[in-house]
């Protein structure tokens, strides 16, 4: 039992650490990558190519002023950016990162912990992470940090279920009764991706992560234009620096779920058959990185569309969620019932 | 009304067909263009390791020249004075001694010529005004930054070239402009 712990401590520790560094990086990237979209270089001054940018965003935010107002609730106002940092972590507990390992005749799976109840719990810590803004925004005592976080909760709100009927009919597809993450791939690996049974699941799931991230077009609650600066208007230093690396820490798991349900997480097609000649654990160890190169595809993705696509107005923001993606949801369920009846 | 650019297009308030209202070709569309960006060559330049040529007609600080022997140029007339809109000259004349002869040109020469930055709005109309071609507008200096609103009040010390620059190209402005000088850039160009 012991070396079980130990096994998945270490685990824990490296997935933080990927999970940080990455989400570090990604604001590096996102800077980059919003450069060469705008015909611009982005950021090139700290170290070879700006590569030491976030060191030094980090060192930046870590030696500003902390502030917190006078009139905010001190609690609550330090508990918001902790809190949406910690939700934005827990997911990365069910995701399969991988096959299984074989190391001293142990077989070590690379998935923290295989619950049966695995996307219920990944819809679970992801609604948690509204609080985060929720209480943020409200202990600020600043009317548009209230506004931006009302505007968080709302949509948060309206996106989820257009998400969560999207699982659904992944789910009457895909599930051997269990809401098991693992089991999905498992039948990923056996069939094809389940891009190819839920197309139009997958383009809601897309927009619907793209609203829970808090992402362009969906940035509504840190909408500058109108809301200063949103729900951290009043957030200064290193708990400024937590809500926005909580947004790509987001988005680095949302990319993680999505290449996990809709394309095959860790699978690879045809790796499996070079498994006598290349050994158990270098197929394991390529199609973990074949992962990441997919949740980096998804992470580039996401960029792309931010620096693409303006943000919606918010009552189009509303309309779309209620009026379009829950019914759009519901008539793909209707559908991929059907056709499981009638067609297999 | 009728055009003049040629450019004018009427607002219609058209319904969207159903194909615009999924709103996704429209985006898939706009995310291939910024896609092409992506691999274009960047357009901006390294600023201040890099910097551009200035335009022939920019309108930079104003440098009060100096004629080939070296002599100020400026004789004191005010007439970029009295022709500056912002009212942002003023100057001291004074009447040249047997000693000075060789630093100003004319006997009657600008003893404090004063510029204040913050009213100027870069006209050129002092430079267009001047009789003497004592002032030009083409010091390729940019973005003065003080700490004090005193310290924007340019004074002869900035305002005179440090050495004559001989006639260089002609410099273009408006209809009554005589000759111009343009001070060549030195800067590198990245083209
Ligand atoms: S450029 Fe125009 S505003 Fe500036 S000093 Fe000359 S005349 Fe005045
Ligand atoms: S700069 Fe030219 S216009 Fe102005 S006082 Fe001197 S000579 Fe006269």
């Amino acid at each position: 039992m012991d070396i079980v712990l130990i096994e998945k401590s270490i685990l824990v520790v490296i997935i933080f650490a990927i999970s940080l560094g990455i989400a570090a990086y990604s604001t590096y990237f996102e800077r980059k990558f919003a450069g060469f979209f705008q015909d611009r270089v982005g950021p090139n001054n700290a170290g070879p190519f700006g590569i030491l940018q976030p060191l030094a965003d980090g060192a930046k935010l870590f030696t500003k002023e902390e502030f917190i107002p006078t009139n905010a609730n001190t609690f609550l106002f330090i508990l918001g950016p902790s809190l949406a940092m910690l939700t934005a972590c827990m997911t990365s507990a069910v995701i399969p990162w991988g096959g299984t390992l074989e190391v001293a005749g142990r077989t070590i799976s690379l998935q923290v912990a295989d619950l049966s109840v695995g996307i219920l719990y990944v819809f679970g810590v992801v609604s948690l992470g509204v609080y985060g803004i929720m209480i943020g925004g409200w202990s600020s005592n600043n009317k548009y940090s209230l506004l931006g976080a009302i505007r968080a909760a709302s949509q948060n709100i309206s996106y989820e279920i257009a998400m969560g009927l999207s699982i659904i009919a992944l789910l009457m597809v895909a599930s051997d009764g269990t809401l098991s993450i693992s089991n999905i791939v498992n039948f990923q690996i056996n069939n094809y991706w389940l891009i190819v049974y839920q197309p139009l699941g997958f383009l809601i799931f897309m927009i619907c992560s793209f609203a829970e991230t808090n992402r362009t077009p969906f940035d509504l609650p840190e909408c500058e234009a109108e809301l200063v600066g949103g729900y951290h208007t009043e957030y200064s230093s290193m708990k400024l620096g937590l809500y926005l690396f909580a947004e790509y820490v987001n988005m680095f798991i949302s990319s993680a779920v999505m290449a996990t349900l809709y394309f095959g997480g860790y699978d690879v097609p045809f790796l499996a058959d070079f498994e006598a000649s290349l050994g158990h654990n270098l197929v394991t160890i390529l199609g973990t990185l074949f992962f990441f190169g997919k949740i980096m595809l998804f992470i580039f993705f996401f960029m792309w569309v931010r620096w693409t696509i303006p943000r919606f107005r918010y009552d189009q923001l509303m309309k779309l969620g209620w009026q379009v993606l829950i019914p759009l949801s519901i008539i793909n369920i209707v559908l991929t019932g059907l056709v499981l009846t009638f067609v297999k | 009304m009728q055009s003049l650019s040629g450019r004018k297009k009427n607002v219609v308030n058209k319904k969207m067909t159903i194909g615009e209202k999924l709103y996704l070709p429209a985006i898939i569309g706009g995310m291939f263009v910024t896609l092409k960006h992506f691999f274009g060559k960047s357009k901006t330049v390294k600023y201040p390791e890099v910097k551009r040529n200035f335009s022939e007609n920019y309108r930079g600080l104003h440098v009060l020249k100096k004629d080939d022997t070296g002599a100020e140029r400026c004789t004191a007339c005010g007439l970029c004075a009295l022709s500056c809109p912002a009212e942002a000259i003023t100057m001291t004349a004074a009447e040249r001694t047997k000693e000075d002869k060789g630093l100003y040109r004319e006997e009657k020469y600008a003893a404090v010529y004063e510029i204040n930055m913050l009213r100027c709005i870069f006209c050129g109309l002092c430079e267009e005004a001047c009789p003497k071609q004592a002032i030009f507008l083409t010091s390729e200096e940019i973005a003065p930054a003080n700490y004090d609103r005193g310290d924007f009040i340019f004074g002869k010390d900035k305002l005179v070239e440090k050495q004559h620059h001989p006639v260089g190209k002609i410099r273009g402005g408006g209809p009554y402009s005589k000759e111009h000088y343009h001070q060549h850039g030195k800067n590198k160009s990245i083209f």
